[in-house]
């Protein structure tokens, strides 16, 4: 019964065409606002601190703590400082794709979490800061806002209830480095994106150095179903301390990659159920639990709880839930060079350790690619990304790190072979489609013994 | 990221490459514009106004051209260095000009691994351009992107920021085919394709179209006509929730 894996909660909708807002109100959409509006912003508050609801962006920072940072004025007096909140939907980490097909297929889930969440910070004004390349999902969105705006769900006093919101919906310009939220503020303002020093935190120095809360957009499109079904009700799925439900995206070398909603604490074993398994006649060699920025798994981490607690104690990350599945075929050095590249390329070059140490992790992990590396290159490698974890400015360079220092801690023997063998074992590129599995990654399979039917994938 | 002047935002061409001619900024025309991208910020906040006006400008000529960095610069009350400083720093902007599609190739690790590489490479030899080249005719700009956010339908692709879903080398190949041919494929999802200075406008935060090159090219999204965004990948899960509820749970 692997079905029952599934949680459907932000997603229920989906299907149905929500992005009008006609089905969106018939599937109960905006009844949270409504319930919102008759109570005080603290209650609300109050209530998304009582659910554990946290961050979905990748820290899991609880988001109802981060809301209650704010002074609880309403920003109106002659000292005081408006307050603003401002989503983080610049949604770029290599491997996640949930909050764009959330705003495409949703738009007004998002838009009704941030009305209710601004109303709960006292703010007037809201910011989504949609990645630039993301022309659909900010098309959307925007439509969303003339909807609701004419409906009354926006602008002037919202629904009667005295409440004024205006939305703006914001493209960038091509800069992962905008996920990071303060980095997302400067380029919000108009600046280049590079994060700021922390603290003070954006709770009383954000947007315009006033309080301000950033949230990502998951986060924000599941405060319209605590709201309307409880905290207790919220809490009844996942884990203690990771509570709710999740959206996992499943891609790569999977039957039938997409969006699973699963609880949270799911595992890969039960989400490669749900997936169809790995593509036919393969085996699974290594998956991230979160992104590119989230250290690498193996067929051996098939059954950790994939929530904040479970992930961390089996030595990754949540991260983002982006499940990147890579079978056998798949070289390790050619899939971390490629993020490598990634990051070199989207440091925003305000700190040394993260612009330089990248700059140099590519240099030597296209030479070993390329067959042309030492042994000692390992140790380099590890030297650098010692230089760049904890000492960067922000999370960019940490997670940087991440791909490197895994795959040489699981992987260390293929990094051998192609410094032996002067040349990738599998073979570079298109090639490493057709290539018989290494030496070194079928002693992983027998070592770990997980060739059943779940990773294997089906004839 | 590269620093750069005003000076190094104009044209360095290769001599061999014959680019799409260059439009001088009809400034007077964007005025409008730009003040109604002003209004959207809070008084005294205009310079959150610079991205998407260097989105408008972009949509005017089809670059970031040494007069688009003076027109926000002007428009803003800032310098041209401090306007250059910002358009030199995001990808999307783009220094020269720009052919009418944009087709950018996802070849990040996922992608890349499912044959977004080999994509990219074909179309590379196929148009004779490099990345963030131009065909000699200015109809396509070549470009390997990093993670699009659509990797459940890896491998990806888009032009002018469109999605073409499970694009292997032969589909990209046809795509361009057409393109240059004067077909307009439809996105896989999303509205119809517009040429890249309008994607621009959209992307400044204007869902109309002024000046159509396309006549009849409808932006609305809100209607089914325009490609549903919620395909396979999209609604994995909801299907399968369904198959389970509707034939009383599978194995």
């Amino acid at each position: 019964m692997t079905a029952q894996t599934l949680a459907p909660v932000l997603t229920t909708r989906w299907p149905h065409q929500p992005h009008v807002l006609a089905n969106y109100e018939r599937l109960d959409g905006y009844e949270g606002l409504r319930r919102a509006l008759r109570g005080t912003p603290d209650d609300l508050v109050d209530l998304v601190k009582q659910s554990g609801l946290r961050g979905r962006g990748g820290a899991g920072f609880p988001t109802g703590l981060k809301w209650s940072f704010l002074p609880r004025n309403d920003g109106s007096g002659s000292s005081a400082k408006p307050h603003y909140l401002v989503i983080n939907a610049d949604e770029g980490e290599p491997g996640t794709c949930k909050d764009l097909p959330l705003m495409m297929v949703d738009p007004h889930s998002l838009l009704e979490g941030v009305i209710i969440t601004a109303y709960a910070i006292r703010a007037n004004r809201a910011f989504i800061y949609v990645r630039g390349e993301a022309v659909h999902a900010a098309r959307r969105l925007r439509q969303a806002v003339r909807d609701a705006t004419a409906a009354s769900y926006l602008g002037r006093n919202i629904l009667g209830s005295g409440f004024d919101l205006d939305v703006v919906v914001h493209a960038g310009a091509g800069a992962y480095i905008c996920g990071e939220e303060t980095a997302l503020l400067e380029s919000l303002e108009g600046f280049r994106g590079q994060p700021r020093l922390k603290p003070p935190f954006p709770a009383t120095h954000g947007l315009y150095a006033s309080p301000t809360v950033v949230n990502n957009v998951e986060t924000i499109a599941s405060v319209p179903f605590i709201v309307r079904h409880g905290a207790d009700w919220f809490k009844s799925m996942g884990s203690e301390k990771s509570p709710g439900p999740k959206i996992y995206s499943i891609s790569g070398h999977v039957k039938h990659p997409g969006q699973y909603e699963c609880e949270l604490g799911v595992t890969l074993r039960q989400l490669l159920e749900l997936a169809g398994g790995v593509r036919a006649g393969r085996f699974l060699k290594f998956w991230t639990p979160g992104g590119s920025s989230t250290p690498y798994f193996t067929a051996e981490h098939l059954d950790v709880p994939l929530d904040f607690e479970g992930a961390a104690a089996a030595g990754s990350m949540l991260g983002t839930t982006a499940i990147m599945v890579f079978d056998e075929t798949t070289c390790i050095v050619g899939a971390t060079l490629r993020f490598i590249e990634f990051y070199a390329h989207e440091s925003c070059g305000k700190c040394t350790p993260c612009r330089e140490g990248n700059y140099w992790m590519e240099q030597v992990l296209h030479r070993l690619e390329a067959g042309a590396g030492t042994e000692e290159d390992l140790t380099t490698l590890l030297d650098t990304c010692d230089n760049i974890f904890g000492r960067s400015f922000c999370a960019l360079g940490d997670g940087a790190t991440s791909s490197v220092m895994s795959s040489i801690k699981y992987f260390r023997d293929e990094y051998i072979d192609h410094v032996r063998q002067g040349r990738c074992p599998l073979g570079n590129g298109a090639a490493a489609a057709h290539a018989a599995p290494s030496t070194a990654q079928a002693r992983h399979v027998l070592q770990t013994g997980r060739s059943d039917m779940i990773v294997q994938g089906v004839h | 990221m590269s620093g750069g002047s005003v000076a190094n935002t104009d044209v360095k061409n290769s001599p061999s490459q014959k680019l799409p001619a260059r439009i001088p900024l009809d400034a007077a025309a964007l005025v409008d514009d730009a003040q109604a991208i002003i209004a959207r910020y809070p008084a005294g906040r205009e310079r959150s106004a610079l991205l998407p006006m260097l989105h408008l400008v972009q949509s005017a000529q089809g670059y970031v051209s040494a007069d688009g960095i003076g027109f926000c610069a002007q428009q803003l009350n800032l310098t041209r260095a401090e306007v250059a400083a910002v358009a030199t720093f995001y990808t999307m902007y783009k220094r020269r000009p720009t052919g009418q599609y944009l087709v950018s190739v996802c070849t990040n690790t996922l992608c890349g691994v499912l044959g977004g590489q080999r994509s990219y490479d074909e179309l590379s030899k196929e148009l004779g351009v490099g990345h963030n080249e131009t065909t000699a005719d200015g109809s396509i700009t070549l470009e390997h992107a990093e993670c699009l956010a659509a990797c459940d339908y890896a491998p990806v692709m888009t032009v002018n920021y469109e999605y073409f879903d499970h694009v292997d080398a032969e589909k990209a190949g046809e795509i361009v085919t057409q393109l240059r041919s004067g077909q307009q494929p439809h996105p896989d999802r999303g509205a119809p394709l517009c040429s890249f200075k309008q994607i621009s406008r959209q992307l400044a935060g204007f869902d109309e179209f002024s000046g159509t090159e396309f006549s009849g090219t409808e932006l609305s999204d809100t209607d089914e006509a325009s490609g549903d965004a919620a395909q396979e990948p999209t609604l994995a899960g909801n299907r399968r929730a369904d198959s389970a509820s509707g034939a009383g749970g599978r194995a």
